[in-house]
This record gives C-alpha cells, sequence and structure tokens, in this order.
C-alpha cells in the first residue's frame, strides 16, 4: 500500500479562505481606471426584418460615448458554425438577439440611452417546435441555410439492429422528451475589454476556455483589421461554471468592439434576468428509443433517434449528439446500435454545454427503458443491469476501451446502501440508474492536452502555472495536491496559478470533467522532472544513492534514515547561488492517447471512462402528485479519490442539480420568450429542498490516470432523472416520460391510470383536452 | 436627494453624505469598496447579497442604505478577527467544502451566523430554514449543512465560547 502525504487527503480548498472573507475577486467586483459601462438591446420579436435602427436620440444622451448596431461592426460570426454576429444586422432570430449596444460613463447612462434607441421591426412568421420546423413550409430561421436541418449528420449504425429486433425476446418503444434548463451560476457573466497604446487586447472575463476564447478574440481582432496584435485573457474568480462558460458570447466580442471604439477599457455585466435570457440552456429533446433483449435478459439492440431542438443560433449544444453516442452505444453491453440525431434551427434560445453534456438526457431514456424491458423479460432489475453489465477489458460498439469498470461495485452498493431488499410500503418505491462517461479526457478538438510549467523558488515553494481552469470546483487545489505528493513538499507550499493567458500554458478548457485527468497528468509530468532533478542534488549532498532518497515534509534523506535530512530549499539555494547555477524550472505537456471519433464516430474518445449507479426511495402523494425524496445512494468508480472532500462536493452538488433537472427545472418559453427570467419562477433547489445522500467511492486506481484518478465533474447529474422516474413508476405504477416530473404529471398520470376523467390542459401533452 | 447618515460598519463609527435612493448593497460596493457583498440577482431572490444588520440577516439589495441610522451593520469583510484569525463559521465552511465557487459564501456564512446568534443549538430544519433565502449551485448544500453542525457541536464542547466572542463585532 502507497502511503501518501498529499493525495487522497482531505485537503481544503486553496481558495477558501480567500472566499471565506470576501476578498476573491469576481468579475463583478473589477473596476479599471476610466472604465466605460457596456450595455446590450435586445430584440423585441422573435423573428423580424429590421427595418431601421435611429440611434440618434441615445447618441446625444450626456455621458454616451459609443452606440453601435449590427451596421456599424465588421463581419464576426462565433459558434461552432459561424452563424452568430455579435450584434445582428438584416433581421432578428430569436428575442435574445442583440441589435445594438452602447457605452457610457455609467450602467443608468448606458441603460437610459438603450432605451432611447428605436428600432423599426418587420414581424415575420416564426417557427417555435423543432419537429413542425423540420416541415417543407416552415419559415426559415436562415434564409441562406435553404433549410432548418442542421448539416451535420449525426448517424450511426454498428451491427444490424433490425437483424436484432427479429431475433428479440422481449422489446420496448417510446417516446422521452426533455426541456431547456439552464446552469444558473450564482454569478452572473460579464466581460471588460481593454486596449493597450498598441492595440493589444486584455479581456477579463469569465470563461472555462481561456485559451479557445483567446482565439476567439483574436478572429475579433482580425476583423477590426488588427492583424498582428495580441489578446490576453484573465479569468478571475468565477461565480459556476458547469459548461456555461465554453464558448465566447456576444456579450464579450461586444465589450471588445465599444472598447475598441470609445478607446477605454468596457465592461458589460449581466442582470440576473439578463442571465436567464441571453444565455444559453441545456438543449432539449424528443427521444424515440426501442430496446429489445433475448430471453435470458441479454440487450440485443438499442435504437435511437433524437430531435434537438438548436434555437436560432449555433453553440456546442449542436455537438451534444456526439456525447450521447457515448451512453446510447457503451452505456451496458449491446452489440447492435444505431442512432440518428438531427439538430434544428428554430426561433427559440439557444443552447449550448451543460454538465453532462447531452448524457442526462440520453440517459433519461435508456435507463428509463432498461427498467421497461427488465419488467417485460419478468427480470428483476438490479439482476437486468448485472447481466448487461460492462467489464473491465471491453471493447464496445463505438470502439471504446474499456480499461478499469467500476460499475458492478457501484451496482452492488447502490443494492446494499439502499437496501432494496426492503419490504414495500404503499406510494414509496425505489429506482435506480447507472452511467459512463469520459473519465480520461475527451477528444473533441485537434488537442486534449493541457500544459504546466513549474517554477521553484529559493525558499522550498513551488509556482504551478496551468492551463486548467479552475471555476470553483478546486481544480488548483487538486493540482497543487499532486505537485506536493511528487516534490514531497506541503500543498501550502504550492502556489497554482491558471488565471491568465500571458503566462498560463494552452489548455483546451475545462470541459468533459477532464481536468483532473488531463491537467493533473501534465502537473505530475512537469513535477516529476522537479523531483527528478531535486533527488540527484539530495544524492549528492547525501553522499548517497539517488534511488535511494526520499523527499517528504520539505526535506530530502536516505531511506530509512529520516532523521538525517536536507531541506529542499536548501537544495534549491545550493542549486542556484553557485558558479554555473540553476534555476529548478520545468515544463510539460500532457495530451492523453484518446482518439478523435472517425467518419463512423468510432474512436476510443476517453483515456478512460467513469461509471457509477444512483439509486433512489421517493415517496409520491397520490393526491397531489408530489415527489418526496427519501434516501439517495450515489455509487461512482472514480479511479482514486485525489481529494474526498472535493470529490464529494462534486457528487453533492452534482446530484442536487440533476434533481432540480428531474423534478423542478425548466426554462418556459412562450413563443420563443422566456417567462420566468427569475429565482421565484425558475426552480433550482434550496436549502429546504436538499436531500438526504449518501456518496459511495469505488476506487479503481486507473493506471492511465494521475494516482489513478479519473474525471467526476459531470456524472454527478447524469443518472438522477432517470433513477426518480424509475423510483415513482415502483411506488405507484405511472411512468413519467417527461422533464421535469411535476407534481401535475405525477397527478395526471396517476389520474389517467386510475381512469379518473379530467379535463382543460393535459400537463403530459400540454394540449388542451376536452371534458369527457 | 442627499442626506447624511451615521451608522456602525463593521465596528466602526461611519458618518456620510448618500444619495436617498441607495441601496445597502449599492453603498457597501460601489460607494465603500467593500466588493465581499455579492450580487446574484439583485431582487432578494438569492441571498447571495446578505449582511447582518442590528442582529438580522437582510437581503442588501432591498434595504435602503437611509434605513440604516444609528444601526449596526456586519458584512463578511468584519467577520474575522482583525488579526487576521477566521470567525469559527468560516473556518468551518473552509474545512468542511461549505465553499466552492465562493460566490454564495459571505451571503451564506452571515446568515448562518445570524442564525446560531440567535439560536445556538439549531435543529437541521431550522438550520435549513434560515438558509432557505440563501441559493447555492455548486454543493448541494449538504457541505454547507455539516459546515454550520460543525461550529455546534464545537461550540457546545466549549460551553458556547467560541461563537458569542467572535460575535461580539455586531454588538448588537
Amino acid at each position: 500500500m502507497e502511503e501518501f502525504t498529499a493525495v487522497g487527503k482531505r485537503v481544503p480548498k486553496v481558495d477558501a479562505v480567500s472566499k471565506a472573507t470576501g476578498r476573491a475577486q469576481y468579475i463583478q467586483d473589477v473596476k479599471l481606471p476610466g472604465m466605460l459601462y457596456g450595455k446590450i438591446l435586445y430584440s423585441k420579436y422573435p423573428h423580424a426584418r429590421i427595418v431601421k435602427i435611429d440611434t440618434e436620440k441615445a447618441k446625444r444622451l450626456p455621458g454616451v460615448r459609443v452606440v453601435l448596431t449590427g451596421e456599424d461592426i465588421p463581419p464576426i460570426r462565433m459558434g461552432v458554425y459561424k452563424d452568430n454576429p455579435p450584434l445582428k444586422a438584416g433581421k432578428v432570430r430569436s428575442y435574445r438577439d442583440e441589435v445594438a449596444a452602447v457605452a457610457a460613463i455609467d450602467p443608468e447612462i448606458a441603460e437610459k440611452a438603450i432605451d432611447l434607441i428605436e428600432v423599426t421591426y418587420e414581424a415575420l412568421p416564426a417557427v417555435f417546435d423543432p419537429e413542425e420546423a423540420m416541415g417543407p413550409d416552415a419559415p426559415l430561421v436562415h434564409e441562406d441555410h435553404k433549410t432548418n436541418i442542421l448539416k451535420m449528420p449525426w448517424s450511426l449504425h454498428y451491427g444490424d439492429v433490425d437483424a436484432a429486433k427479429s431475433e428479440a425476446a422481449f422489446s420496448v418503444e417510446d417516446r422521452f422528451t426533455t426541456t431547456w434548463v439552464t446552469h444558473c451560476c450564482m454569478g452572473t457573466s460579464g466581460a471588460i475589454a481593454d486596449f493597450d497604446h498598441a492595440n493589444n487586447l486584455t479581456v477579463y472575463t469569465n470563461t472555462q476556455i481561456p485559451s479557445l476564447a483567446q482565439k476567439d478574440f483574436l478572429e475579433t481582432l482580425k476583423a477590426l483589421g488588427l492583424k498582428n496584435n495580441r489578446v490576453r485573457v484573465i479569468k478571475p474568480y468565477i461565480g459556476g461554471g458547469f459548461g456555461s462558460k465554453l464558448d465566447t458570447y456576444a456579450y464579450e466580442h461586444v465589450a471588445i468592439l465599444l472598447a475598441w471604439h470609445a478607446r477605454r477599457p468596457v465592461k458589460i455585466m449581466f442582470g440576473r434576468e439578463e442571465e436567464f435570457v441571453a444565455t444559453s440552456t441545456r438543449q432539449p429533446t424528443i427521444i424515440h428509443i426501442s430496446m429489445g433483449c433475448d430471453k435470458e435478459g441479454k440487450l440485443l439492440y438499442r435504437d435511437m433517434s433524437m430531435v434537438l431542438d438548436n434555437g436560432a443560433y449555433t453553440s456546442w449544444g449542436v455537438t451534444t449528439p456526439s456525447v450521447m453516442m457515448m451512453p446510447i452505444t457503451s452505456l451496458y453491453r449491446v452489440p447492435n446500435v444505431r442512432y440518428v440525431a438531427k439538430c434544428v434551427y428554430t426561433n427559440n434560445t439557444y443552447s449550448q454545454a451543460m454538465r453532462g453534456y447531452g448524457n442526462p438526457q440520453a440517459t433519461f431514456a435508456i435507463e428509463s427503458a432498461i427498467d421497461m424491458l427488465a419488467e417485460a423479460a419478468g427480470i428483476d432489475r438490479m439482476e437486468f443491469r448485472r447481466i448487461n453489465c460492462n467489464q473491465p477489458g471491453d471493447l464496445t460498439p463505438q470502439g471504446f476501451r474499456i480499461t478499469t469498470c467500476g460499475l458492478p461495485e457501484c451496482i452492488e452498493a447502490v443494492s446494499e446502501k439502499l437496501h432494496l431488499e426492503r419490504p414495500k410500503e404503499p406510494g414509496v418505491g425505489t429506482g435506480v440508474a447507472s452511467l459512463i462517461h469520459v473519465g480520461g479526457g475527451a477528444r473533441i478538438y485537434k488537442s486534449d492536452g493541457c500544459g504546466t510549467i513549474i517554477k521553484m523558488d529559493d525558499y522550498g515553494n513551488a509556482n504551478v502555472f496551468t492551463g486548467a481552469s479552475d471555476m470553483g470546483q478546486g481544480a488548483d487545489t487538486i493540482l497543487a495536491q499532486i505537485v506536493a505528493e511528487q516534490l514531497g513538499i506541503r500543498v501550502d507550499n504550492v502556489n497554482v496559478i491558471h488565471q491568465d493567458t500571458d503566462v498560463c500554458p494552452w489548455d483546451v478548457g475545462a470541459h468533459a470533467s477532464r481536468t483532473t485527468f488531463v491537467a493533473g497528468n501534465s502537473a505530475l509530468g512537469a513535477a516529476a522532472k522537479i523531483r527528478k532533478r531535486l533527488l540527484e542534488l539530495a544524492a549528492q549532498a547525501l553522499e548517497a544513492h539517488v534511488d535511494d532518497m526520499v523527499l517528504r515534509e520539505g526535506a530530502a534523506f536516505v531511506k530509512g534514515s529520516p532523521a538525517v535530512k536536507v531541506p529542499i530549499s536548501k537544495l534549491l539555494r545550493n542549486a542556484h547561488f553557485t558558479p554555473n547555477g540553476e534555476m529548478m524550472m520545468a515544463d510539460y505537456f500532457y495530451d492523453p492517447a484518446n482518439e478523435n471519433m472517425g467518419r463512423d464516430f468510432r474512436g476510443n474518445m476517453s483515456a478512460t471512462y467513469s461509471f457509477g449507479t444512483h439509486g433512489v426511495r421517493v415517496r409520491v402523494d397520490e393526491a397531489t402528485g408530489k415527489v418526496e425524496i427519501l434516501d439517495y445512494v450515489a455509487a461512482h468508480d472514480v479511479g482514486r479519490a485525489i481529494n474526498p472532500l472535493l470529490l464529494d462536493g462534486q457528487v453533492y452538488g452534482g446530484v442536487l442539480m440533476g434533481v432540480g433537472y428531474a423534478l423542478t427545472e425548466q426554462v418556459i418559453l412562450d413563443k420563443g420568450r422566456n417567462m420566468n427570467p427569475d429565482f421565484r419562477d425558475y426552480k433550482i433547489l434550496t436549502a429546504k429542498d436538499s436531500i438526504p445522500l449518501t456518496p459511495v467511492v469505488i476506487e479503481t486506481i486507473d493506471e492511465a490516470g494521475p494516482y489513478g484518478a479519473k474525471g467526476i465533474g459531470e456524472p454527478g447529474c447524469v443518472p438522477t432523472a432517470p433513477a426518480i422516474a424509475n423510483a415513482i413508476y415502483d411506488a405507484v405504477g405511472v411512468r413519467i416520460k417527461d422533464l421535469p416530473i411535476t407534481p401535475e404529471r405525477v397527478l395526471a398520470a396517476i389520474k389517467k391510470k386510475k381512469g379518473i376523467d379530467s379535463c382543460g390542459i393535459d400537463p403530459l401533452t400540454e394540449k388542451e383536452q376536452p371534458c369527457e | 436627494m442627499s442626506k447624511d447618515l451615521k451608522f456602525v460598519l463593521n465596528g466602526n463609527r461611519m458618518e456620510m453624505a448618500i444619495e436617498e435612493h441607495w441601496t445597502l448593497l449599492h453603498l457597501l460596493r460601489e460607494e465603500l469598496g467593500l466588493t465581499g457583498t455579492k450580487e446574484g440577482c439583485g431582487s432578494g431572490e438569492c441571498g447571495a447579497c446578505t449582511v447582518i444588520v442590528d442582529g438580522l440577516a437582510v437581503n442588501s439589495c432591498l434595504y435602503l442604505a437611509v434605513e440604516l441610522e444609528g444601526k449596526d451593520v456586519l458584512t463578511i469583510e468584519g467577520l474575522a478577527s482583525a488579526d487576521g484569525t477566521l470567525h469559527p463559521l468560516q473556518k468551518s465552511f473552509v474545512e468542511h467544502g461549505g465553499i466552492q465557487c465562493g460566490f454564495c459564501s459571505p451571503g451564506m456564512i452571515l446568515s448562518s451566523k445570524a442564525l446560531l446568534d440567535e439560536n445556538p443549538r439549531p435543529t437541521d430544519e431550522e438550520i435549513q430554514h434560515a438558509l432557505a433565502g440563501n441559493l447555492c449551485r455548486c454543493t448541494g448544500y449538504v457541505p454547507i449543512f455539516e459546515s454550520v453542525k460543525a461550529v455546534i457541536q464545537k461550540d457546545s464542547e466549549d460551553i458556547g465560547v467560541v461563537v458569542r466572542e467572535a460575535g461580539s463585532s455586531s454588538d448588537s
């Protein structure tokens, strides 16, 4: 058994004291001398021609410095499909379309100026239902695209699904839907753009992707004619990410444009309503699934098709089918798989990345259908999952190489801790659902890498410059522990710098639960170089063999003789302050050995995979439809828990976000307009809604991970909704196939099952039904 | 209209001219540069701007600065001792994982303090009730409850000294 001094310990977050005392500076708190305040004017229509914009009154308002419209800016296109200009010209395609922007000496004047801009619109027919939007007569959201269906053909077929269907002893088929939900970071979005005397740009922004944001901002500079200028991205403390900051947004580019015209720094800061309306959601889905097994319960095929509401523009939401493919092809052993997804333009808000990145939607349908199929086959649901469980050494149909796999242990842990054997009470039920997720990075970009530079000072401290982005999850703490472990120093002696592209190396971004694995391996690689050199110096100083040297608690000694030691600080100074001296520095770039998906979408996307099983006991009130969570067990294969305190935090937070997704959260769009842009009406769970949750950590020590660790940022919120839906079915015999599972939906389903007539709006279909 | 205001802020006597429409949040963040108090919504829904006025946790975004006349305000900047020693609640939030992104933390810690000052032995339900107005998107609340409960347990071992001593700065 290895004995660690930093890894595996419940080390408090290294930035926690700064946050507990109010010292931590978020974008809200940053002010630059001479800074102006920007505001954005949004569309009044979901789809309209812009006939005229009159900015004269706004420009004449004292204190206003710049007013811009889509006609005033060079061609800039944001997003993966490059279909989204930061200010729209010609027409608007959703209520959140930015039509003009103002910079003024204070936020109130900027707000007044926005009100003085007169826009004349000519309303166009709009489309809000993605299935309608695919029809031949649907209004086109982007005329030059010729169709509302995005030309990204997400389609795979492994094995022979049709043949498997004819062989299946048992089959189920159904339709599931999921709706818009949003990240609700407690700190709203904001950015400051600042040009220096030579037109180099610094952007202070909330971002999970400093390096890719830098690239996007460079393109905006190029559009301004600044081809040889530099961009520096500075990331203050981030008040929550969850995927929301994985792309650059209009407000960031607008701040740059305003700053360029004003020749002064410009800050744009969102209020809460703007945050709800003008940032992106998780993508809604309409899912058809059919799945079958043989008479022993072995899965034979899984056949899924989806329609995703892309909204009016294209951000990372359009690529979520690539991640949905992971559970579809590889959650449980299933030899024949078919999947096709269409992303469709509508005049709704556009979607983005959100924790789980498509996995929660796909897993909702898959794990609901697994319970349905187990029931159809007459096999116990846990036994059914055991029969089909992924195992170490598996190669899945999509070409994923399963190395370590703790799924069998997770299933057993849930069975045991949730006491599934307990006799059933009326109105009480249990449900389970499992997950697979990338745990060793995810190669969706040309590089999945992360760089680290370590610079030792003369006193035994390590400055670690990492590409990783901390957004509260604790990346900096994990990296500090890894470096401390390698160098035999205390975590307090490691200073992690992750805020600035001018000093930090490249990283693809904080997504895909990749930071502990990729940035961790990168930090490990750099620290190992320093360690090697320190051991050599120690061996010289102590006149011993290098292989016998130990680094621990800031000193080096010969194995077995800790009494005779030399401080690391002394080794560093001796090396530094000597003729032809050396400074102890090292760099390392780690890019995992995972693969881009091929044309057939095959490829080992991740260097290892995370698994988990959730189990929940609910009570359903048959009179009101209210669902109460009595007990919840979340078992995760994490490789190794580098920091159990932070790991539990990811699980507690992820699960509660998942419970919100399952039961309460919904951005209500009425013909494209956000009807609930505040916390009164958009229900994230509060302290009173917290649940009794038992996290179970399964360690499989994956040899590819840093000290054996896998990623765990997203998995907590992946299988929550199907676990709860399965528990509701177990409790009262109704299967809810649409999220969120509101009391209205549960009650309507209970009434329907009991044959009670009801009339009015049917919460299941949201369509009016006649009184019978 | 501007108005003269006298109040106590983190133990310091303040006399200043304010505008009548200023909220306490605006006064703290924009006029006094105390940015530890956060604005999460500006409409009293999220609790990120919670401060303690005369012993009560209030949403400073909904509290007009003119109402402060003669009152005693405690913000997160005034919670640790002058020598930098953390208040037991701050220390406990740090040690028990009660802080992730940290945006809700100042408000969450001050709501917890107001609760413990009023009710040094709260039940789990009382803790949940007291923190229901402070939203957190990162932690799932469980580590926050653990942070508060650890202080109560410590307090009962030390016969009440820890919480009350450190709470003296609000002096109400």
